[in-house]
């Protein structure tokens, strides 16, 4: 042994990983503290003003955020009312009910609408699914759903109903994956137990597998959530970038993302791009308050399952 | 639970079967459409000048102008190199991070601690890293605040957390025995953390930087707010706009002119293809591995 460059070696070594260390912590604290410096002069003149305004009008130096963060929560909220659903089912029907040989093709195909980028599904949904919206679908909601006042405008295809449906495109795969990853981890003898007092294969599922892996559907819903919140590209293109509160599923509208990448490289009002960051600040703040939550309960979860392995 | 009525609750349990199967048909039907519309529109332009001509001015304005097709050299260029660089940043702040957490951070709290600073940044959308990065050259030298390198870094704060969590969890299958029987032998921990256990975990580290490639490269938001856009001939400067791939699909998806659509359906389907190679390269990669693993 040659103690003394070793010793050395191990000094320089454990240097630079302390550096390595250093950066991905200093990362987070300098990203808060960026788009604090970013948004000061927004926050300095605006103040929490901003977050209750109605109009966004940069000429005579009017901001408000109300509209994108109704525009937020609304297509994020719908995504996931379709997500969810959707979602689950296909991870109970890829660990519970399907034939071996069909889930792991059929898993990777889920996986795969994660990799499709999101500016990819905007161009998809300005080309395709927007012109459907428009002439085939919105148009039968007007007339037999019109009642329920959700549907009160002319369709336009553009709009927080079509943004909705390709967030909840984006948010399955969080959702199936994590959901999935969980009712997989669940003990066989949970599900022996149920089949051996007489459950069919869905009352096993239903009332001992599902149950169990509770936490983790959850945790993945609500990253599915997240991924929704802050998606970008996808709703840019197909909400029609309106500032305009919430009045109807099938009218144009806005979200906090879309807003930013709309209007950050055009602007050329001093105040304005200040005002944006500061709506960063506002979705950094709720997207990482809904991660926290969800890693939170995915860690319960897996500290349940780990005493019930013991 | 009741058990009564055994037919019914039979008939029920397949209908819920049928009825999950369903919602798996549901979820590829947008899958399809993609997939089709992108190869569909995206394949006729996949041509020889698609990958080595430089876009065309928009054509078809005067009388008798010819408008030729053109290609995405630059957007082509452009993702390399932004590629290149971010990785330059992510890689070794990821791998150093993680191999501290596993082979120092010993006390679990500290290990812990970093998993959960990566979970956090993982969290952030990507058009905020593209604000903060903006904000801090902003910060630094507003000259350079819509630069390529702002947009690298931009990508970067997105693949840290990817390359930080599957270096943890590729160094964590490493056992133990192996490191104590490193240890045992004499050499020094420098030597046991990177020639031994990281080699082991090499195939898992590649992994990772291979799936945080596939998600940035495909990235929008974060480019446009950070990079600015320039897609001028030749490929400009670092610390000028930037141009890549799906900037263009941005670009061509907001322009009326039929020719930038097309070239931005083929930069849809290059960058899927991209992506896509990305992605079967890990698997291989994986694959070798765990063959090496069994001794084959």
């Amino acid at each position: 042994m040659t103690p003394r460059v070793s010793k050395w070696g191990d000094r320089i070594f454990l240097f630079l990983l302390l550096c390595a260390t250093a950066s991905v912590v200093l990362l987070v604290v300098l990203l808060v503290a960026g788009l604090f410096y970013g948004a000061g002069p927004a926050i300095h003149q605006l103040g929490l003003s901003y977050i209750t305004g109605y109009y966004w009008n940069p000429e005579y130096g009017v901001y408000g955020l109300i509209p994108a963060i109704e525009g937020t929560l609304v297509t994020s909220a719908i995504a996931l009312l379709i997500a969810v659903p959707l979602g689950l089912g296909a991870a109970i029907f890829l660990t519970q009910q399907a034939p071996a040989w069909l889930r792991a093709p059929v898993g990777q195909l889920i996986e795969l609408l994660a990799a499709i980028p999101s500016v990819v599904y905007g161009f998809w949904g300005l080309i395709v699914l927007a012109p459907l919206m428009r002439n085939d679908v919105e148009p039968v909601l007007v007339k037999y759903l019109g009642w329920t006042g959700l549907f009160t405008s002319t369709p336009v295809g553009l709009d927080v109903l079509t943004a909705s449906l390709v967030l909840s495109v984006m948010a399955i795969p969080t959702i199936t994956a994590i959901s999935r990853d969980s009712i997989a981890a669940v003990p066989r003898s949970q599900k022996e137990a149920a089949l051996a007092i007489g459950a069919t294969d869905w009352e096993v599922t239903r009332r001992a597998v599902v149950p169990y892996a509770r936490s983790g559907i959850v945790a993945g819903a609500v990253l599915g959530l997240g991924r929704a919140l802050g998606e970008t590209m996808a709703v840019y293109f197909v909400i029609g970038n309106r500032t305009a509160t919430f009045t109807s599923l099938i009218a144009q509208g806005q979200t906090i993302p879309s807003l930013i990448a709309n209007v950050f490289l055009e602007s050329d009002t001093p105040l304005e791009r200040p005002a944006l960051l500061y709506a960063g600040l506002v979705l950094l703040a709720i997207t990482l308050a809904i991660n926290i939550v969800a890693r939170f309960v995915l860690s319960r979860s897996q500290v349940g399952r780990g005493a019930a392995a013991e | 639970m009741k058990f009564d009525r055994p037919v019914r609750r039979k008939v029920f349990s397949h209908g819920m079967t049928v009825l999950t199967g369903l919602a798996v048909l549901v979820i590829m039907i947008p899958l399809a459409s993609v997939v089709y519309q992108v190869v569909l529109l995206g394949s006729p332009v996949m041509n020889v000048a698609f990958f080595t001509q430089q876009i065309p001015q928009a054509c078809g304005r005067g009388p008798g102008s010819v408008c030729h097709q053109g290609g995405v050299i630059v957007p082509i260029e452009g993702t390399l190199e932004l590629i290149g660089l971010s990785s330059l940043f992510s890689v070794p702040i990821g791998v150093g991070a993680a191999i501290f957490a596993v082979e120092y951070g010993r006390e679990r709290r500290f290990a812990r601690f970093i998993g959960m600073t990566a979970d956090v940044l993982s969290g952030v959308p990507s058009i905020i890293a593209g604000c903060f990065t903006w904000a801090l050259f902003l910060f630094y030298d507003p000259a350079i605040a819509f630069s390529t390198l702002d947009a690298a870094l931009a990508l970067s704060v997105l693949m840290v957390p990817i390359v930080t969590r599957t270096t943890e969890e590729a160094l964590r299958t490493v056992p133990n025995s192996v490191r104590e029987a490193a240890m045992a032998l004499g050499i020094s921990k420098w030597k046991m953390s990177l020639r031994i256990t990281f080699v082991a975990a090499l195939p898992g580290v590649i992994t990772g930087i291979l799936l945080a490639i596939a998600r940035s490269a495909g990235e929008a938001a974060p480019l446009l707010i950070a990079g600015g856009f320039a897609c001028i001939h030749p490929l400009q400067g670092i610390t000028q706009e930037t141009c890549a791939l799906p900037l263009w699909i941005w670009f061509g998806a907001n322009s009326p002119n039929p020719n930038f659509i097309a070239l931005a359906w083929g930069c849809a389907l290059l960058l899927l293809l991209l992506i896509l190679a990305m992605s079967v390269l890990s698997r291989f990669v994986l694959n070798r591995m765990a063959r090496k693993m069994r001794g084959e």
